[in-house]
C-alpha cells in the first residue's frame, strides 16, 4: 500500500512537471504536446479502434514469432550443450548472431520475403531464437552433476534424464532466457514495423511511424506509452507465473 | 507396518531368488566370488587434476556376499566415497574390475541404489516428488501404489507432515532423511550408503539403526555403508573394513559376530568400537593387517 502510494506520487510528479514545462512554453507544442492532448489522442484512437487494431496486429506477430523462436531456440541450445560438434558450429553462429542487432535482419528479410507478414515474422524469430538457444545451453551446462548422478543411479537414462532432470534443473536459466528473448523479439518487431510498411496490417510501430510523418507528436508519445504498457503487462502475465514457481520451489529471491 | 513391507516387497520383486534361499545362521563369508553380490578385484583409481594426481585407491579387493552388511570406516579422503562410486558404476576403475552379480559393472543400475554424502535432492520437485522419482522408473507399480510406497517411506523417516514441502524449506537432517527415503523406496537389492546418518539427531539415528537392521534382515539387502562413526559401524556391519589413508587401502578387517538386533549402546559394540578406533589410528600391530579379526581377537585386544 505504501509502495503503491509512493509510486502514484512519483507518476503524478512527472505529469505535473511535464504540464508545467508545457505551460511555460519553452518548446513549441509541436515538439512537446501537453499531457492533455496525448490523452485526447489516446481516447479518440481507442474509441475509433485504430489503437486496438494496431495492438492486435503487433501482438499477433510478436507472439507467433516469439513462440517459434522459443520452439527453435530450446532444442538448438540442448544440441549445442550436448554435442561438441554442434557447440563448434551452431553455438558459434548463435553467439555471433545474438550480437547482431536485429534491425540488421530487416534488409535481408525484405529481399527474401518482400513487404509481407513473413518478413516481420522472420525478423522477430531472428531476434529471439539466438538468445533462447544461448540461455538453454548455459542452463544445461550449469546443472549440478550430482543431480545427474543421482538420477542415473535411480535408473534414469537418455531422453528421460533430459526431460526429467536436465530441463527442470535448468529452469532458472530457461526463464531468464525466455525473458531476454521476449525483450529482443519486442525490440526487433518495433524496428521492423517502423521501417517496413506491410499492407496486410498496421502495427503499433507503423502508427508511430505515421505519427512522425504527420508531425503528430501526441500520436508518437501516445503510442510510445501504449508500447511501454504492453511490454510491462506481458512481462508480468507471461513470466510472473514462472518466476513465482521458481521462488516457491527453489527459494530464489522474489521478483515481479 | 510389517505387513506393508512384506506386501510392497513381494510386489516389487515378483520372483526374487533370495526369498526362497534358506536362511543360514552361518553366513557365507568365504571369498566365493562366483555367488558374490559384489566383487571388487584389485581396483585402483587415480584422479588426474591440474594440481597433480591423487591416488584415491590402490589395489583394493573386496567381496560382498548376497545379503551381507559391510561397513567402511576411514579417515577423510581415504577413498571411501570413491569406492562406493565405483561399485555404483558412476566412476570407472583405472585398474582392476568391479562385478555385480558376476557381471562387470558398466554403469549405474537401479539394482544398486546410491545414497550420496550430500542429499542431492531435486529442487524442482517437492518432497514426495523426489521420493517418487525412482519409483516412477520402476515398472509394475500403479500410480496409487507408488504414492502409498512413497508415503510409507516418508512416514518411516518421520516426514509425514512434510510430504508436500519444498526442498529448500527443510533442514539439513530432514533433507538427508528424504534422500534416505528416496534410496529405499524403489527397494533396490544393493544399497550403497555414504554417511547416511551423519546429519540426523541422536534419537532419530538410533531409530534408524533399528530400522536399517530390520530392513536388511527381512529383505536380505546387500548393504555397503560408509561412516565416520565407529560405533555405528560395529553396530550395523557384519564386517567392518578400515581404510588407511593415502593411498586408500583396506588396512584391517573386522568380523562382527554379535547377535541381532544390536544395540548401539551395548558393551559388546563398544568393545568392537574401541578396537576399530585403534585400527583407524594405525595403532594396531601391523601383523594383524589383512587378517579378519573376530570376537576372540577383539576380546584379547580389549583385555
Ligand atoms: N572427482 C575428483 N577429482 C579429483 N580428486 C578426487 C575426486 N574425487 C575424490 N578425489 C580425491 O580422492 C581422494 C579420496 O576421496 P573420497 O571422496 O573417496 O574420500 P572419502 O574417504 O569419501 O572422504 P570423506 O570421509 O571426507 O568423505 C581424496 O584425496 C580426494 O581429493
Ligand atoms: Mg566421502
Amino acid at each position: 500500500m505504501k509502495r503503491l502510494l509512493f509510486a502514484s506520487l512519483l507518476f503524478l510528479a512527472i505529469l505535473l512537471l511535464w504540464q508545467s514545462v508545457v505551460s511555460i512554453g519553452v518548446w513549441s507544442p509541436v515538439l512537446l504536446p501537453s499531457p492533455e492532448s496525448v490523452l485526447r489522442y489516446l481516447y479518440t484512437s481507442i474509441t475509433d479502434g485504430t489503437l486496438l487494431e494496431a495492438s492486435l496486429v503487433t501482438m499477433r506477430r510478436l507472439l507467433l514469432g516469439y513462440c517459434i523462436g522459443l520452439v527453435l531456440g530450446l532444442p538448438l541450445g540442448l544440441l549445442t550443450a550436448r554435442f561438441e560438434i554442434c557447440e563448434d558450429t551452431i553455438g558459434v553462429i548463435a553467439l555471433g548472431l545474438q550480437t547482431l542487432p536485429s534491425v540488421c535482419w530487416i534488409p535481408l528479410a525484405l529481399l527474401w520475403f518482400g513487404q509481407t507478414e513473413n518478413a516481420m515474422l522472420f525478423v522477430v524469430i531472428m531476434g529471439s531464437v539466438w538468445s533462447m538457444a544461448i540461455a538453454t545451453d548455459n542452463g544445461v551446462r550449469h546443472v549440478p552433476p550430482i543431480y545427474l548422478r543421482a538420477a542415473r543411479t535411480m535408473g534414469s537414462r537418455g531422453l528421460h534424464t533430459w526431460f526429467a532432470v536436465v530441463l527442470p534443473a535448468s529452469l532458472p536459466f530457461l526463464v531468464t532466457g525466455m525473458k531476454q528473448s521476449w525483450a529482443f523479439a519486442w525490440r526487433s518487431l518495433m524496428a521492423a514495423e517502423i521501417y517496413v510498411t506491410v499492407l496486410t496490417g498496421f502495427g503499433l510501430g507503423q502508427l508511430l511511424h505515421f505519427g512522425r510523418e504527420l508531425n503528430s507528436m501526441e500520436q508518437v508519445i501516445g503510442v510510445m506509452i501504449v508500447i511501454v504498457l504492453i511490454g510491462l503487462s506481458t512481462d508480468k502475465i507471461l513470466f510472473s507465473p514462472w518466476e513465482q514457481f521458481l521462488h516457491h520451489r527453489w527459494g530464489t529471491a522474489k521478483t515481479g | 507396518m510389517m505387513n506393508f513391507w512384506a506386501e510392497h516387497f513381494r510386489r516389487s520383486h515378483p520372483e526374487d531368488p533370495s526369498l526362497s534361499l534358506q536362511e543360514t545362521s552361518e553366513r557365507c563369508r568365504s571369498d566365493d566370488t562366483v555367488h558374490a553380490k559384489l566383487v571388487v578385484e584389485n581396483v585402483s583409481k587415480v584422479f588426474v587434476t591440474k594440481r597433480g594426481n591423487t591416488e584415491a585407491l590402490v589395489g583394493i579387493s573386496l567381496v560382498v556376499q548376497p545379503a551381507e552388511f559391510v561397513c567402511l570406516v576411514g579417515r577423510s579422503g581415504s577413498g571411501k566415497s570413491t569406492l562406493l562410486n565405483l561399485i555404483a558404476g558412476l566412476e570407472k576403475p583405472g585398474q582392476g574390475r568391479v562385478l555385480a552379480d558376476g557381471k562387470p559393472v558398466t554403469g549405474p543400475g537401479a539394482d544398486r541404489m546410491m545414497m550420496f554424502q550430500e542429499p542431492a535432492l531435486f529442487p524442482w520437485l517437492d518432497v514426495i516428488g523426489n521420493v517418487l522419482f525412482g519409483l516412477k522408473l520402476k515398472s509394475g507399480l500403479t500410480r496409487t501404489e507408488r504414492r502409498e510406497v512413497a508415503e510409507f517411506y516418508l512416514r518411516s523417516v518421520g516426514l509425514e507432515k512434510f510430504v508436500h514441502s519444498n526442498i529448500h524449506e527443510l533442514s539439513g537432517g530432514m533433507k538427508q532423511r528424504v534422500a534416505l527415503a528416496r534410496a529405499l523406496a524403489p527397494n533396490p537389492k544393493v544399497l550403497l550408503m555414504d554417511e547416511p546418518f551423519a546429519a540426523l539427531d541422536a534419537l532419530t539415528r538410533e531409530q534408524f539403526y533399528d530400522d536399517i537392521q530390520r530392513i536388511w534382515r527381512e529383505y536380505k539387502k546387500t548393504i555397503v555403508l560408509v561412516t565416520h562413526n565407529v560405533r555405528e559401524a560395529a553396530c550395523l556391519g557384519e564386517r567392518v573394513l578400515v581404510f588407511s589413508k593415502h593411498p586408500g587401502r583396506i588396512a584391517h578387517e573386522f568380523i562382527v559376530g554379535l547377535q541381532r538386533p544390536r544395540d548401539i549402546n551395548s558393551v559388546a559394540v563398544a568393545n568392537y568400537a574401541t578396537v576399530i578406533t585403534r585400527a583407524l589410528k594405525g595403532a594396531l600391530d601391523p601383523e594383524l593387517r589383512g587378517k579378519p579379526l573376530g570376537a576372540d581377537e577383539v576380546a584379547a585386544l580389549t583385555a
